[in-house]
């Protein structure tokens, strides 16, 4: 059969692909999507948008045993873990089918199946029905990655599993030990947790959420371990055993080992690049570290040839492969886009209380010689956080002493996902503190702590 | 009579000054003429001079203060003189108020040094009042240029900015107008400003450079020696404040200004006997091959106004006065002092001139009026033996003459082919305000002035 034309074929249709492949539409190509699992990629269906469903049950268990606080008396109450399952599934299905919705809106062709590189412009997919050749005058590989296990461990999904199967198993362990401190691992934590699961998260460096400002990990390790969660850094996991009575991990910390046991083990020590079967080595495609080597405009060492999302490293992000996604489209399409500020990807952690930052630490600022001013505001002195009883938390803005830049904005707290947004503008803009306190904030609202911490930077706070 | 002493505009980069320090103190006897104080631009240090005699009554602005171009910095006036309002209403001319800093500003917000408040481009809205940005014109008033030249951006157009790019320009005295915005739509942002800020000051840069490692003595082997060099591939030399204006300034000259170049080659064996024989006699200056070039130009832009010209708006400004800014090589750069009136000076003043000139742009003694107002420059490269170059004319200029080497080379005369000496002459033009036969005539006068050069002395 004659190979089928296109202006642009893109690999994966996860969030950077889709978003890639709509984008190219928009710009007046054609575009064909091949796809090996269900469209919308891990982020719909298996990661972003099922655990946001689960966390949200988590919240609203977490509610009802805080239920006495507002006044309401209950009299026992039962959260059943397979229907948090079963409504995360029903979440996901339903984004997933937006996806294939918005695709035959800008007809935009989906091929299932996996796609393997047979030269820099054709794309042969193989799927139930056989084998279909795509040529493309461009492509765009957007595979993802894939859950990543620690030497020796294998992930069987059974006793040993990874957010794969914690996403998709209605059971519910009695214990849980989670290795890796990072979103994935502390988010699977709290779910579990809020569910009566007793957990057990550890975590080889020094804190949890190691790569967010050292007061964000401090205070969500106190926060987990007044909640009942075992939090365990600093410790060095040596072997994982299955056996009869569950699983056994050994583990070594300051130089003494013992074992821990558990029903269950969440693998959550990080993601890797989905870069084999798909014909890379053939076409000599460059790799480092195992993600693919891209320009500014995500194109791979392979002229027409761009990669984007997880499989192109620096932030395995969603967010940052839907902003690939476009740059490389509008690339394609001759539009000479912006190249994606990769120091302005925020970073957003779903657990109680959720975990949201941009820019820099106030460590990392120090460390890069920025002469710093940094501003705090507890979320105990907002009213709004008060009102809601979500007091946990703060708002923490590092800026420099000079030009007032905000180089870096850290948040604990209720909502802290959608706060960091003010934020994030604000750096696109290259605004300065300034700005921000000259911004009137509504009153009562949780972004009030913005204003705040801001003001606090200029030692000019008004409520604390 | 009172006289403000106001911070002068010495380039079109030129936002912010700093008084290095002042010669006279509060109550000195001034006389018109003295230098009262040195003061560090982007460029150069110059000297500031007093052009109202009487006592310098308030310094406003101590040593090392940084204050925007027009600032006042203190003020002479005779004993009796009621100096209040001056001293209380200081212009501020070419630095309104910062936009981000209302009068409800935040006293926490980083303070300016200065007593005036930074320039905040953006607002920039009127052409600063002339006067009091030049009001120490020297004695020949009329040779002084009438007005600073307009800002790049059209006057009056708002200049896209972000908040922290005008943050870090009004702290490092860049000038937003002369930056091109690499932003959406053309917006400077802070990458803008930080790649035109003005790295170290003059004193850090000018460091020696690290001595070489001694060759360690290798007795044995004498045949071949690697000279020693450094163990990296490469080192980032941060820019001087003076490259770092050069930067900026020639692809805004080069960029917009469509340059044309005509050459010549001019017989320069009569000029080079009239020089040797010049230079023989007794208590003479010395003069050089480039003095007769300035005199030859001096006189040529008489004759020929269309090259003394400049774009000025939707005018052609035509100067009646040959100032001619004569390009000095420096160890961090190149300046161009003026020399000023260059049609009606004898030879030997412009030789006696230029030289002054030289050694003080070296020594970085110059004095403000010394390094403006040109309206055509010279860059001689003679000294390196090259043959021609062109050059890029330095805005709001017209043009630049480009001068090579005196070269011995094989001629024909009358016939037969002698050895002469020849000089390769390349002018730069701005067509916008001048075409290619008004350059070519311009040299034609030139060539015949060195070649009879004893018009030079007439």
């Amino acid at each position: 059969m004659a190979a089928q034309q296109f202006d642009v074929v893109v690999v994966g249709t996860g969030p950077g692909g889709y978003v890639s492949a709509i984008r190219c539409a928009q710009l007046g190509l054609t575009v064909a999507t091949v796809e090996d699992d269900r469209p919308g990629g891990v982020c719909l269906n298996w990661g972003c948008i099922p655990t946001k469903a689960l966390l949200r049950n988590a919240e609203v268990v977490g509610l009802f045993n805080r239920a006495e606080e507002f006044g309401i008396r209950l009299k026992g109450f039962e959260a059943d873990y397979a229907q948090a399952i079963q409504r995360s599934r029903k979440v996901a299905d339903r984004m997933a089918k937006g996806v294939e919705f918005l695709f035959r809106k800008n007809k935009i062709a989906l091929f299932p199946g996996a796609g393997l590189l047979k030269s820099r412009t054709t794309v042969e997919v193989k799927g139930k029905d056989g084998v279909q050749t795509l040529e493309g005058k461009a492509i765009i590989l957007a595979t993802g990655s894939e859950p990543k296990s620690l030497p020796g461990v294998t992930i069987d999904e059974k006793t040993v599993i990874s957010s794969n199967g914690a996403v998709r198993s209605e059971a519910k362990p009695r214990s849980l030990i989670v290795i890796g401190a990072g979103a994935v691992g502390m988010e699977f934590a709290d779910v579990y947790a809020a569910y009566g699961v007793e957990v057990t998260v550890l975590e080889a460096l020094p804190r949890v959420l190691p790569i967010e400002d050292e007061e964000v990990s401090a205070q969500i390790g106190r926060l987990f371990t007044r909640r009942g969660v075992a939090v365990r850094t600093g410790v060095k996991v040596g072997s994982v055993g299955t056996g009869k009575a569950g699983v056994t991990v050994a583990v070594e910390a300051e130089g003494r080992k013992e074992s821990l046991n558990a029903d269950l083990v969440l693998m959550a020590v990080g993601r890797a690049a989905r870069t084999k079967g798909l014909g890379l080595e053939a076409l000599g495609v460059a790799l480092e570290r195992g993600f693919v080597t891209v320009s500014p405009t995500m194109e791979t060492s392979v002229k027409g040839l761009y990669a984007i999302g997880d499989m192109a490293g620096r932030q395995l992000l969603a967010h940052k492969a839907m902003a690939e996604g476009v740059v490389a489209a509008e690339a394609i399409a001759g539009r000479g886009p912006r190249p994606v500020d990769y120091g302005n990807v925020p970073s957003c952690t779903y657990c109680r209380p959720q975990v949201a930052s941009i820019g820099q630490t106030e460590a990392q600022a120090r460390a890069n010689g920025r002469e710093v001013t940094v501003g705090r505001f507890p979320f105990t002195a907002n009213g709004k956080a008060v009102a809601l009883g979500e007091t946990e938390g703060f708002l923490k803005v590092v800026a420099d002493k000079t030009t007032g830049e905000l180089l870096g904005v850290h948040i604990v707290g209720a909502e802290a996902t959608e706060l960091i947004h003010e934020f994030a503008v604000g750096r696109t803009l290259e605004a300065t503190l300034e700005e921000i306190i000259h911004t009137i904030h509504a009153h009562p609202t949780l972004s009030e702590a913005a204003l705040e911490a801001t003001l606090a930077a200029l030692g000019q706070a008004i409520h604390i | 009579m009172i006289t403000k002493v106001l911070m002068p505009k010495l380039s079109e980069a030129m936002e912010t000054g700093k008084v290095i320090k002042w010669l006279k103190k509060e109550g000195d006897a001034i006389k018109g003429g003295d230098v009262i104080a040195e003061v560090e631009t982007d460029k150069a240090n110059v000297e500031i001079e007093a052009f109202g005699s009487g006592v310098l009554r308030k310094i406003s602005v101590d040593a090392g203060g940084q204050v925007p171009v027009g600032a006042l910095i203190g003020i002479i006036a005779d004993p009796s003189d009621d100096i209040s309002s001056v001293s209380t209403a200081a212009p501020k001319p070419a630095a309104p108020k910062p936009a981000a800093a209302p009068a409800a500003a935040p006293a926490a917000a980083p303070a300016a040094p200065a007593p005036a408040p930074l320039p905040a481009m953006e607002t920039y809205k009127s052409e600063p009042a002339t006067t009091s940005v030049m009001p120490m014109a020297p004695a020949s008033a009329a040779a002084v240029p009438s007005a600073p030249a307009k800002p790049v951006a059209a006057s009056g157009a708002r200049l896209k900015v972000s908040p922290l790019a005008r943050k870090i320009a009004a702290q490092s005295g860049v000038d937003l107008r002369l930056l091109q915005g690499s932003g959406p739509g053309g917006r400077i942002i802070r990458r803008d400003v930080e790649s035109a800020v003005t790295a170290p000051r003059p004193g850090a840069a000018a460091q020696p450079a690290p001595a070489p490692a001694r060759p360690t003595a290798v007795p044995s082997r004498p045949a071949f020696v690697i000279p020693p060099r450094p163990a990296a591939e490469f080192e980032d030399l941060p820019l001087t404040p003076m490259r770092a204006i050069i930067a900026k300034r020639m692809p805004l000259s080069k960029g917009p200004v469509p340059h044309f170049y005509v050459t010549s080659e001019v017989a320069m064996d009569r000029a080079w006997e009239l020089r040797e024989e010049l230079n023989s006699l007794d208590g003479q200056p010395k003069i050089s091959v480039n003095d007769l070039v300035i005199k030859a130009c001096g006189l040529a832009l008489r004759k020929n106004p269309g090259v003394n010209a400049q774009l000025n708006g939707q005018a052609i400004r035509v100067h009646h006065r040959a100032h001619i800014g004569v390009a000095v090589s420096l160890d961090a750069g190149l300046i161009t002092p003026v020399l000023r009136d260059c049609d009606i000076k004898p030879l030997g003043q412009i030789a006696v001139e230029s030289r002054d000139l030289a050694e003080r742009a070296r020594a970085g003694k110059l004095r403000v009026q010394e390094l403006t107002g040109a309206t055509f420059s010279i860059s001689n490269l003679g000294m390196f033996d090259v043959e021609e170059f062109s050059a890029i004319i330095n805005p709001p200029e017209g043009a630049i003459l480009a001068v090579g080497s005196v070269l011995e080379k094989p001629v024909v005369v009358d016939g037969a082919v002698a050895v002469g000496r020849r000089l390769k002459l390349t002018i730069a033009c701005d067509h916008r305000v001048m075409d290619g036969a008004m350059g070519a005539r311009f040299l034609q006068d030139v060539k015949r002035l060195l070649e009879e050069p004893l018009r030079l002395m007439v």
